[in-house]
């Protein structure tokens, strides 16, 4: 399939998103607008025709229960490989593990908590155009925090600076000069010269983010993997490896394959292969690379080892990343809400989703942008706005969800009010429970009448 | 031998039959004998009317009357058409005419006899004979017309039989050598020019019909005196008859697309049937007299045969380029295509013929279809989006990268079950051509290595498993490439030092490899030179040159192309490289290269076009209209990296602004001093058109000149070439009139 091998890292069961996973629920089978996260991913690769994938999952329980979703789910329409293996090995030790798995020329390494509608393919295109090791899909950092809708109350979110991504690229935005990531940016930001120098100019952005989608060269990667050891993930380690070596290159490819097939041949075929690769080189635009490779500078016979490091940047699509609760409330919101169009769901003239199945009391209403899942009951005067409500949920009367995800099999007592949530599955809230920006694991039970603001209210953990 | 007096000695009476005219005829067999110069001439009038109007009225209903007033009316123009008609039909005649009696006219079996009676007096020559059979000979082709002359023209009949049997006899030797030349032809083609592999095509070899046609003007133009001599009330009717000629030759050239269908068959048997099948050729139509059945079989037999090939070669023409002010096929071509463009909304009115896209739009649409497009090699996919997103430019490179990918394709390639691996890969190719079109229009360059492949793939022996075939398609990409390409360059610079003197200030435009070779090479050698690099926008292309050559040592001069009127004076030499050599001898070059060529000229400072010879082609231009590239237009408008400059910003869709930028212009010949090919350095000047056509993949006037010195009779060969020639006219014309 244009040679290309798709891996996609599922994840195990993140910390970051602590009382949301949990065991029975890794991150990867996370309800976003009822559906797991992953099937985003699966759904965008198989729309692309990338049909045989890799999955790899950290941890073996979550790898059987991905697994076991996958082959429920996509049974006869993806040819889907499930490989565990064990928790907090990294993305890099992830791609180790399953690094006798790849035989294709160039390796697409997609993170299985990306919604979004990039095609893949434009990554991958870029990727082939240039030759380059390496390929990074970059988006716009999206908004953060719940959106003000006129209802809602205008006060200040809390959100958390820091967290972009600083990046370098060079005019023509298409490569890689320079990557930072959020932890890095406490300290000063230390530029190559060379690189600078090279590229000529540098634009440093912070409004992009890494969508951790990549493009790899194989054999590069899987050297780089070979060689650093120490390295534990692709995108704090792998990646800005590769871009801060970019022209003292210690990887084997430099842009032109080397004519190793044909040594054995006559030295005239040897000149002429030099000769056409010379005409291919000069009739080719030269990147910054090149023109570095052969600088003015160094002798002739001094050939500096370069790679590229290309970025794709998706400008109008829809691109996020599920790796925090906010990310997850977001996305949820976005799903159903900005990017409703992007992902298949029909909507009904309300601007909403609601099952069949799912039964509505007297004077209930369900605003704009909302969903409810199959089979689920609400009770008498209840309001649901920009809300996922799952699926055999039973909500009794006088009940106000705004702002929330409210997973499966969640009972709700009358008379809660539950804004800038997230209820897990199996959570029981007794009556007039208040919740504001709580976040409540998987069976809990929340006592009656008790208010909660900023809170994440989960299980004790054995 | 033996075989045709016996068949002689059956047909004998049965021409006697015929040949009821023959007594009116004067005993003309001297001269026949005497050369076939001044027998060409008389037919010129008399003869070919009755032929030309013979296949018109092949179904033989109306007859005499009708007949004599038409002859009467439009005897010679017809005629002079047909004069060279005759002659063509000679190559055939040994199966050809017969072969369409038998098949259809009622009048088949005297006139199958007759074409027999023919054939054996081109053998026998013998005086007594020659009268009937030549007679009979013109019965048999032109059957009804045959009877018609007789009786419409009393007066002049005795003459016009002369003329006839002139004709006739006349005729007979050009058929050896043109039979003879047209299967050299082909085999040298096969062997030297692996470009242009459908060599003897009507439609394909434009260079050879153009070659025929100054043949038969000069042969024309010589012949004149003679017809005046010969028939001096037929002047003005020659006049007039020149005129026609003219115009059949404009219909005749609108009709061969549309008839080639049609006539392949037969054209094929006559053109390409060639070398080796001349003898068997012969031999069915001798033994038609015994058996009159026999022959026809054997022709269609031919002809089946032949029209296997001729439709291979089809496939190698490359179609009817694209006009993009034709809506209809512009219409079709987008459903086909797979890159989305979207046309641009202000066109250029000059050029609305070329396609006017908007760019920026394609490649981010193409690279998110990268997955999509299943059937796509992904070689071929990479190097299209090199195209399009211009990081491959130059006729060498791309024609590289086009050609490295194919053989990735060829690689990978396996044949699908119940496909035959030529077919099916030409298909695939094709496919992929397309799509490089749709990327980038192809340079000339690339379409005559696609071409050279499609005949390789046609070639291919169905012996050859398919793993040998890939093998065997593999080596002979790879041995375009070097050949053609690397060493030709390589043969380009040894022939180009030699021009380069100590002392010397060579001055180039743009970037072109060959050039940038033959510099260093020059530089390696030692020779003192300077180098001024005339450079423009918006590719700045020289400036990778220059780096290039700066950092290898040499002394530069840079400018820009607005000064080349004042560097001019310091140069001695102007170097150039081109995208193609026309036949005609312009040049087609990147834009700006003709500017550059012109103010050399003027400064009187000779002008060398190094160009590989597979980028020469067999169009004619003779401006940068009618076919041009046209460039991002944004490209033009935008100053990269000065933002300060901008004024243009956002005029870009406006009504009354159009932006141009032309890839390519056209230098006329007269601004070339010499061309430098791998073949060797050619004097250009005057005689570029000639010289050009002659490289320009040795085309068939090349060949078909070269024989003509080697045989022994050089005047009939060209004939026999201007024969062939005409004969596919008329049978277009032939064509044309049937109902």
């Amino acid at each position: 399939m244009m040679d290309f091998q798709v891996v996609v890292l599922a994840g195990g069961t993140s910390k970051n998103l602590v009382p949301l996973v949990s065991q029975e629920v890794p991150k990867a089978l996370l309800p976003v607008a009822n559906r797991p996260v992953l099937s985003y991913v699966l759904e965008l690769l198989e729309l692309n025709n990338l049909k045989d994938l890799i999955v790899v999952v950290e941890g073996e329980d979550a790898a059987l229960r991905v697994g076991g979703w996958i082959s429920g789910a996509y049974v006869d329409r993806l040819h889907v490989e499930v490989a565990a293996v064990p928790e907090d090995v990294g993305t890099a030790g992830a791609i180790r593990a399953i690094a006798h798995h790849l035989t294709a020329n160039d390796i697409l390494v997609v993170s299985g908590d990306i919604v979004s509608d990039v095609p893949p393919g434009a990554v991958a295109a870029a990727h082939r155009r240039h030759g380059a090791v390496v390929t990074a899909m970059l988006c716009s950092t999206p908004v953060s925090g719940p959106l003000e809708s006129g209802s809602s109350s205008g006060k200040d979110k809390t959100k958390k600076a820091g967290r972009y991504n600083l990046i370098g690229l060079d005019p023509t935005k298409q490569f890689l000069l320079y990557i930072a990531t959020g932890a890095e940016l406490e300290k000063d930001i230390r530029i190559q010269k060379s690189i600078l120098r090279a590229a000529g100019q540098m634009e440093i952005r912070a409004d992009l983010m890494d969508a951790h989608l990549y493009a790899f060269k194989r054999s590069v990667l899987l050297e780089v993997l070979d060689q650093k050891e120490t390295f534990h993930s692709l995108r704090r380690d792998v990646l800005p490896y590769l871009v801060r070596s970019q022209l003292r290159s210690e990887v084997l490819l430099n842009g032109v394959p080397q004519p190793e097939e044909n040594g054995n041949e006559k030295i005239g075929t040897q000149y002429n292969q030099i000769m056409q690769s010379q005409i291919l080189a000069n009739a080719s635009k030269p990147s910054f690379h090149q023109l570095y490779a052969l600088g003015p500078n160094n002798g002739p016979d001094l050939v500096r080892r370069t790679h590229k490091c290309c970025v794709y940047i998706a400008n109008n699509n829809y691109c996020a990343r599920l790796n925090s609760i906010q990310a997850f409330s977001d996305i949820n919101r976005d799903v159903i809400g900005e990017a409703r169009n992007l992902f298949g769901y029909s909507f009904s003239a309300q601007n909403n989703i609601i099952h069949p199945s799912a039964e509505l009391g007297l004077k209930t209403t369900v605003g704009p942008y909302c969903m409810l899942g199959e089979g689920s009951q609400m009770g008498d005067k209840c309001s649901v706005k920009r809300s996922v409500i799952g699926r055999h949920c039973r909500i009794g009367s006088n009940v106000k969800v705004v702002n929330s995800v409210v997973m499966n099999h969640v009972t709700i007592g009358d008379g809660c009010s539950i804004q800038g949530s997230v209820i897990c599955s199996n959570v029981q809230l007794q009556e007039r429970v208040v919740l504001k920006d709580c976040q409540v694991g998987a069976s809990f039970v929340v006592t009656a009448g008790s208010e909660c603001k900023g809170e994440a209210l989960a299980k004790k953990e054995k | 031998m033996d075989a045709r007096r016996s068949s002689r000695a059956v047909s004998d009476p049965k021409v006697r039959h015929v040949g009821f005219f023959t007594p009116n005829a004067p005993p003309l067999p001297g001269r026949t004998r005497s050369g076939p110069r001044a027998a060409g001439s008389p037919p010129l009038s008399e003869s070919p009317a009755s032929n030309t109007l013979s296949p018109v009225m092949i179904p033989p209903p109306h007859h005499l009357s009708d007949v004599a007033a038409r002859t009467a009316a439009v005897p010679v123009p017809d005629s002079a058409f047909r004069r060279t008609d005759d002659g063509d039909q000679v190559p055939v005649g040994s199966y050809n005419p017969s072969e369409s009696l038998l098949g259809t006219s009622p009048v088949a079996s005297p006139t199958s006899v007759a074409g027999d009676g023919e054939l054996d007096f081109s053998e026998e020559s013998s005086a007594g004979w020659h009268r009937r059979k030549d007679s009979g000979k013109f019965a048999s082709s032109f059957p009804s017309g045959g009877f018609k002359l007789t009786t419409a023209k009393g007066p002049q009949n005795s003459a016009a039989k002369a003329k006839n049997l002139a004709a006739a006899s006349d005729a007979k030797k050009p058929l050896d050598v043109s039979e003879k030349s047209g299967g050299v032809v082909t085999e040298v083609q096969d062997e030297l020019q692996p470009t242009s592999k459908q060599p003897l095509k009507a439609k394909t070899t434009k260079a050879e019909r153009r070659a025929l046609q100054e043949a038969q003007r000069a042969a024309k133009g010589a012949t004149k005196g003679q017809v005046i001599h010969d028939q001096k009330h037929r002047m003005n009717p020659v006049s007039v008859l020149n005129l026609l000629w003219l115009f059949k030759l404009i219909l005749s050239l609108y009709f061969c697309v549309t008839l080639t269908k049609h006539k392949s068959g037969s054209k094929s048997a006559t053109v390409s049937g060639g070398g080796a099948p001349s003898k068997p050729v012969k031999q069915p139509s001798h033994r038609k007299n015994a058996v009159s059945v026999v022959p026809s079989v054997a022709v269609s037999e031919k002809k089946g045969s032949e029209r296997a090939p001729e439709k291979e070669r089809k496939k190698d023409v490359p179609p009817p380029r694209m006009q993009f002010d034709d809506k209809n096929r512009v219409e079709k071509a987008k459903k086909r295509s797979v890159v989305h463009q979207t046309e641009a909304i202000y066109r250029v009115e000059l050029f609305r013929h070329l396609p006017q896209y908007e760019h920026g739009t394609q490649l981010p649409d193409l690279e998110s279809k990268f997955f999509q497009l299943e059937p796509m090699h992904p070689a071929i996919y990479k190097v299209g989006l090199q195209y399009l997103a211009g990081e491959i430019s130059g006729g060498n490179g791309r024609c590289i990268a086009m050609l490295k990918s194919f053989e990735e394709v060829i690689r990978d390639y396996s044949t699908p079950r119940e496909k035959t691996l030529s077919r099916d890969l030409t298909a695939k190719i094709s496919s992929y051509v397309s799509f490089f079109t749709e990327c980038r229009p192809l340079s000339i360059s690339m379409g005559n290595a696609i071409r050279f492949i499609k005949s390789r793939i046609a070639k291919l022996p169905l012996s050859l498993s398919e793993s040998e075939a890939k093998a065997a398609l593999c080596a002979d990409i790879n041995s375009f490439i070097n050949e053609k390409i690397t060493l030709a360059d390589r043969v380009i610079v040894k022939h180009a030092v030699s021009k380069v003197k100590d002392g010397d200030v060579l001055l180039t435009y743009g970037s072109s490899c060959v050039v940038e070779m033959i510099l260093l090479h020059a530089h390696e050698l030692g020779k003192q030179f300077r180098v001024v690099i005339v450079d423009s926008r918006p590719k700045f292309e020289g400036q990778t040159l220059l780096r290039r050559l700066v950092a290898k040592g040499l002394s530069c001069t840079y400018t820009h192309i607005n000064a080349v009127s004042y560097v001019m004076h310091e140069v001695t030499k102007v170097l150039l490289g081109a995208a193609s050599v026309l036949s005609n001898g312009t040049v087609y070059s990147r834009v700006g290269t003709a500017s550059v060529a012109m103010v050399a000229h003027a400064f009187r400072i000779p002008v060398l076009i190094c160009c590989e010879a597979y980028k020469f082609h067999e169009r004619v231009q003779l401006d940068s209209i009618c076919s041009n590239e046209l460039g991002d237009s944004d490209a033009i408008v935008k100053v990269p990296g000065r933002m300060d400059v901008n004024y243009l910003e956002n005029l870009a869709n406006r009504e009354n602004l159009q932006l141009l930028n032309l890839m390519y212009d056209a230098t006329p010949s007269d601004y070339v001093s010499m061309i430098i090919t791998d073949y060797g350095m050619k004097r250009s000047r005057r005689s570029a058109s000639r010289e050009g056509k002659k490289l320009a993949l040795a085309s068939a006037l090349h060949t078909v000149k070269r024989l003509a010195m080697a045989s022994e009779d050089r005047r009939s060969a060209a004939r026999g070439g201007e024969e062939m020639m005409a004969q596919s006219m008329g049978r277009e014309m032939e064509e044309e009139m049937k109902p």
